[in-house]
């Protein structure tokens, strides 16, 4: 029970059972598709980028575990508000958390309520879960407004 | 009445139990995944590689003798298995999925041609519904589908319903792995055959459990797999009708299906070495052989029975669990329990499952079709075997309390 609650950290548990930005965002400038074909988990990730390269609004919407609900629920908290630079970071950042080595204190500087994580590190099976709306994040990211739009 | 499974004297034959994950003791309840082998097929392909290894169908010399006629003699026994009447019906493949596409790529397409229809049902396995989607492309034909109700059973009206001149093969399985369905498969194949169409029938979750006799089924083709059977994974095979296998052409080219070959022009073997190209899986049919050996000394009723009764303990266990939902419930079933939580997604059950040392299956189970009649990305599936007791149940059904204590 202990390594399930290091897992499944009461953060985790309460972004599974009442995700926060749920939804489809009207307007969203970039929007991608995500899909974890091993345990069916989909889900579906709009941006809106303003003039700054700033991320001014981010939803989500689609269904999974609770390991990808709670990732893309806080993954939406945290990116709201920041420049595109800082996203790429704190992605790259993430990745380490749950798929490096044991991760010094200050490795989790900055990641705030993300860190809740690391947890994952034990569980590879699991690292996908964590990882997917991150993953979705950067593919609606990379695309342009235009060709968002065409899709 | 069949002497009763003892299940303490198999649970000793599978050393795999009395390992321990995450510190438990491993409760397996994966076997419609693939089975756990038993000493005697480990030891079988020991003894094989320590004293008679050698290719087969090729040497002059003794080794490679006594290693064909380990070989040939499999073939022979799984023949008697499954109540076919020549050993030449029998072909080795890789495992059930390989046997599909083999029948599906030198019958289907020898045979089929636009206008041609394939009927299969709404529960197969990829295995049985991606080898004659590419069929299809590949001929013009066209792919027809028998739905299945909401417990997970064949509805017949409609199966017959589909039957038509244009149907030239039925597919079907005879188990479901998603849901644990038993089809009438006898019943199916006599309609198939009233409206000429022939049959496959897709046995790979059947054969480890069920007694299947070929003449008593009158099918024409027939899969399965070595390793849901106790066998090595890497070996299965396919049962065909003798005129049948005769009148098709080879699979794949290569050593050992050929009589002569020269630039101009190969004749190939006789069946069934015309559809076994190149060295095969010799130590895996040896363990499938073994694993035949294993079944067979148990007897294939005293583990119906055995399962049946692990079934019902099962069912009413996890049926009275509140916020449980069984996935297939038809009055026909294997013993497998598929299961969705309101509390916790599949994927998270899995995780909570093996930490205590429980190892079940969850995803779509390779039958996405089915996962989407129900309107499910994934439910959690517990398959019960030979060496699984009223306690694994009970490990099972704690576990599920565990996650409810997390997540509920």
């Amino acid at each position: 029970m202990q390594d399930l609650r290091e897992l499944y950290q009461s953060v985790i548990l309460d972004h599974n059972k009442a995700p926060r930005n749920f939804g489809v965002l009207e307007g969203a400038s970039r929007e991608a598709d995500g899909h974890n074909p091993i345990c069916g988990d989909k889900l579906t990730v709009y941006v809106s980028v303003d003039s700054d390269d700033r991320i001014d609004d981010v939803r989500f919407q689609g269904s999974g575990c609770a390991i990808s609900t709670a990732s893309a629920s806080l993954m939406t908290e945290f990116v709201k508000g920041k420049t595109l630079d800082e996203v790429g970071r704190t992605f790259g950042q993430f990745h380490l958390l749950v798929t490096g080595p044991a991760t010094e204190p200050s490795h989790t500087d900055g990641l705030g309520k993300l860190a809740v994580f690391a947890g994952v590190r034990e569980f590879p099976m699991r690292v996908k879960c964590a990882t997917l709306s991150w993953h979705t994040l950067n593919a609606a990211l990379e695309q342009s407004s235009e060709t968002a739009k065409t899709e | 009445m069949s002497p009763s499974l003892d299940v303490d004297r198999v649970r000793k034959d599978f050393p795999i139990l009395a390992t321990e994950v995450h510190g438990k003791p491993l409760v397996f309840l994966d076997s419609a995944a693939s089975a756990q082998k038993p000493r005697q097929v480990i030891d079988a392909i020991a003894h094989h590689y320590e004293t008679s290894y050698a290719n087969i169908h090729r040497g002059v010399y003794q080794l490679s003798q006594a290693s064909t006629e380990a070989f040939e003699r499999t073939r022979e026994k799984v023949a008697r298995f499954l109540g076919a009447s020549d050993a030449r019906e029998i072909v080795f493949t890789r495992n059930a999925t390989e046997g599909i596409n083999l029948v599906a790529q030198s019958w289907g397409r020898s045979q089929l041609g636009a206008g041609d229809e394939v009927l299969i049902t709404e529960m197969e396995h990829h295995a049985n519904i991606v080898p004659w989607q590419m069929l299809c492309e590949q001929t013009g034909a066209s792919l027809r589908v028998a739905p299945i109700d909401d417990a997970g059973t064949l509805r017949h009206g409609e199966f017959e319903s589909l039957l038509s001149t244009r149907t030239k093969i039925v597919a079907f399985t005879h188990v479901s792995n998603a849901l644990g369905t038993i089809n009438p498969v006898k019943e199916l194949t006599t309609l198939a055959h009233e409206h000429g169409a022939i049959v496959l029938i897709d046995g790979a979750q059947s054969a480890p459990h069920l007694t299947v006799d070929m003449r008593e089924l009158d099918c024409d083709f027939f899969v399965f797999t070595g390793h849901k059977l106790f066998g090595p994974s890497g070996i299965g095979v396919l049962y065909g009708k003798l005129a049948h296998l005769e009148a098709m052409p080879p699979y794949q080219g290569g050593g050992d299906m050929i009589e002569t070959v020269t630039f101009e022009k190969t004749t190939y073997a006789p069946v069934p070495h015309k559809f076994e190209a190149g060295t095969p899986d010799i130590s895996g049919v040896v363990g499938l052989g073994a694993a035949i050996d294993y079944v067979e000394q148990l007897g294939l009723d005293a583990i119906a029975a055995h399962e049946h009764a692990l079934l019902e303990y099962a069912t009413e266990r996890l049926a009275a669990l509140p916020g449980l939902r069984l996935i297939g419930t038809a009055p026909e079933k294997a013993a497998v329990a598929s299961f969705v939580l309101d509390f916790a997604h599949p994927h998270d059950i899995g995780t909570i499952l093996d930490q205590e040392g429980i190892a079940v299956r969850t995803g779509h189970h390779c039958a996405q079709p089915v996962m989407d009649r129900y309107g499910l990305a994934a439910t959690a599936r517990a398959s019960f075997s030979i060496y699984n007791t009223e306690s694994d149940v009970d490990a099972l059904v704690a576990a599920i309390g565990t996650a409810r204590e997390l997540f509920g």
